[in-house]
């Protein structure tokens, strides 16, 4: 086991050094940064001068290597716009972000997985095909579209939840959290709904194929030859049985939220680091943008280490071999 | 001859399809007495398995139980409720199936699966739990059975998860197990063992099986009465030695001659022309009329009867009882 995990650190290494370059070439190499930073009337000395204060006038295998240094002493470097160190920037941010994922992502696995294996357990009836139905509409219909119906229903129609930000926050170790404060919860419903919707149908679906399939096997009909009931048998026995490709979903829309929450920031006006990302792109702020990709891709390999781990736990045929 | 322990009368079990309901279970009719085995032969599609879970009322739609009477030591158990029926699973009458491997949940230690079983019966303690499951794996002949609980299936051979499902199966102490080819899917040696263990069971315990095989070989060597079965009909019953020497109806004939065992070496073996009629389309009179080659017009449109008594036959024209 230990093994194990020394061999997915040290890929993780390599997967992240692989990532550096991609992000250094995508985002130093491609364009150029000078542009953005001097003023166009700047004159040619000056323009000069920045670009050696840069390190620019380098060759590219030193300006990567400038770069990887500068990453691995924990320096990202200084937001071009709001002028503070990258990391602080994106600390200040990544509780909203996590917050809001956690709970869309959690409540859709929470409530879609029981509902998925419901409509699996029994196909034909009319429930299930209420929620198949439900599962079809949160498929399809595009997230911006169902944020706007949202804050339409129940924000301007209704009065019932605030259309955006974080609400009332309450500072646990210098970080604000939302989810804290009832108010805080009020601004987090609406996003994490909005946002939980797509997940919600796939942990739908994904819970209902394996049930359907699990329900026929002969271990469930050893099960109910043995007298268990059908509760003890959805319970101990399928959903057992179909825990990994849920944890694998649950990992993968966990990762992708966290990165990609964009729209539903944009729409809730949530300051996580989605929103961050799109306004920096748009003022072409560099450092955030490769600190956000680096923090990007070290999230997909930490949730993704811990999903395959979760896999030993689940399945013990996967375990490694003990001597017995 | 004293109160049987289970009495089939007239049981029939229908699927429902668009073309109209398949039979699979017509008119069944046989009893059991306490410590007896019975086997069940057949081959595919006959009925013989359907015929085992409709005594447990283990019939998912779109099949039903469309008639007849199950009485175990009196009590009908056809038209109870699945919550009363449940009481009846596993802690009356048992199941073994017939791969041990797809019975038995791979994810869950052997341990767990037993607590399970045990506790669909009134909760035990986790140490109350231990020792009978002990008790029962001993039984069956699984070595170092206090350290095996926690292990998981797949730690097993094919053989010793059989004899765990079966120790499974022994847990409540059943009057009655119903036995669904269990060593089908084991290597020859294997059978050997089990069909030892299982005959020495039936002895000790007093325990009675339905033994459903369409092996003739190993039913013949584990049952003392023998029923036959064709098109969900049952078609010739006897002691198993009677049916064995002197079988009456073509069909049995015809099965008994298919045995490798009965075979002239380097011959093919015999076979019975054709296969198994449909369920959906049968011949207005014997189902096995198109492959007896005894057949007449009497055979083409008349049902034949099964004559009354204990050793019985559903045909027209029965192989003569040759002199012993």
């Amino acid at each position: 086991m230990l093994g194990f995990i020394i061999q997915r650190l040290l890929q993780s290494v390599v997967v992240m050094l692989v990532i550096s370059l991609l992000v250094f070439l995508g985002v130093y190499a491609i364009g150029n940064p000078i542009d953005v930073l001097i003023s166009p009337d700047a004159t040619q000395q000056i323009r000069e001068q920045t670009i050696r204060a840069y390190g620019l006038d380098q060759p590219l295998w030193k300006q990567y290597w400038d770069f990887l240094r500068r990453l691995l002493s924990g320096d990202f470097g200084r937001s071009f716009v709001y002028n503070m160190p990258v990391l602080q920037l994106i600390f200040s941010r990544l509780p909203a972000t996590l917050e809001l994922t956690l709970v869309a992502v959690i409540g859709a696995t929470l409530l879609g997985v029981p509902l998925g294996m419901y409509a699996g357990y029994k196909p034909d009836s009319a429930i299930s095909k209420g929620i198949m139905a439900f599962s079809v509409l949160g498929f399809s219909v595009p997230t911006f579209w169902i944020g706007l119906v949202l804050i339409f229903t129940f924000a301007v129609q209704l009065g019932w939840l605030p259309a955006g930000n974080r609400g009332e926050t309450i500072s646990v170790f210098g970080v604000e959290w939302s989810f804290l404060t009832l108010d805080g919860w009020k601004h987090l419903l609406l996003p994490a709904l909005n946002l939980s919707l797509f997940k919600f149908a796939m942990m739908v679906r994904l819970a209902r194929a394996g049930a359907r399939e699990t329900m026929l096997t002969d271990t469930v009909r050893f099960a109910r030859a043995s007298g268990e009931s059908e509760w003890t048998i959805l319970r101990r026995h399928v959903l057992r049985l179909i825990a990994i490709p849920l944890v694998t979903v649950f990992g993968l829309e966990l990762s992708s939220t966290l990165a990609f929450a964009v729209v539903t920031e944009t729409i809730f006006s949530w300051p996580g680091i989605g929103k961050l990302i799109i306004d920096s792109i748009q003022t072409l702020d560099r450092p955030v943008m490769v600190a956000y990709l680096m923090l990007v891709a070290f999230l997909f390999i930490v949730i993704n280490l811990i999903v395959d781990l979760s896999y030993a736990a689940l399945d013990p045929r996967l375990r490694i071999r003990r001597t017995a | 001859m004293s109160a049987p322990l289970l009495s089939v009368r007239d049981l029939r079990t229908e699927f429902a399809t668009k073309a109209g309901p398949i039979k699979a279970v017509d008119g069944v009719c046989f009893d059991l007495q306490a410590g007896e085995i019975l086997g069940l032969v057949g081959e595919s599609g006959s009925g013989k398995t359907v015929t085992g879970f409709s005594i447990l009322g283990l019939i998912d739609p779109p099949g039903r139980i469309a008639g007849g009477s199950v009485r175990l030591e009196g009590r009908e158990l056809v038209g109870l409720t699945n919550a009363a029926l449940r009481d009846v699973r596993g802690k009356q009458i048992a199941m073994v199936f017939q791969d041990p491997s797809a019975t038995l949940n791979p994810v869950l230690s052997i341990g767990a699966q037993m607590k399970l079983a045990l506790d669909a019966h009134g909760r035990s303690s986790a140490t109350v739990a231990r020792e009978r499951s002990v008790e029962v794996l001993t039984r069956v002949g699984i070595p170092d059975p206090a350290k095996r609980l926690d292990a998981y299936p797949h730690q097993f051979s094919g053989g010793m998860r059989q004899r765990v499902a079966i120790a499974i199966a022994l847990l409540n102490r059943p009057k009655l197990i119903i036995c669904d080819e269990p060593t089908t899917a084991l290597d020859v040696s294997i059978q050997a063992q089990i069909l030892t263990e299982m005959k020495a069971l039936a002895r000790d315990m007093g325990t009675a099986m339905i033994w459903i095989s369409h092996d003739l070989a190993t039913v013949s060597s584990i049952a003392s009465r023998i029923l036959v079965m064709y098109a969900g009909r049952i078609i010739e019953e006897g002691g198993v030695a009677e049916v064995l020497r002197a079988p009456r109806h073509p069909y049995t004939r015809g099965l008994l001659e298919s045995l490798p065992a009965n075979a002239t070496p380097g011959q093919d073996l015999m076979q019975i022309p054709g296969s198994t009629p449909s369920l959906l389309n049968l011949p207005p009179g014997c189902p096995f009329a198109p492959r007896c080659s005894y057949a007449d017009d009497l055979c083409r449109t008349e049902p034949p009867r099964l004559t009354s008594g204990s050793r019985a036959v559903r045909c027209h024209h029965p192989l003569a009882m040759e002199a012993a």
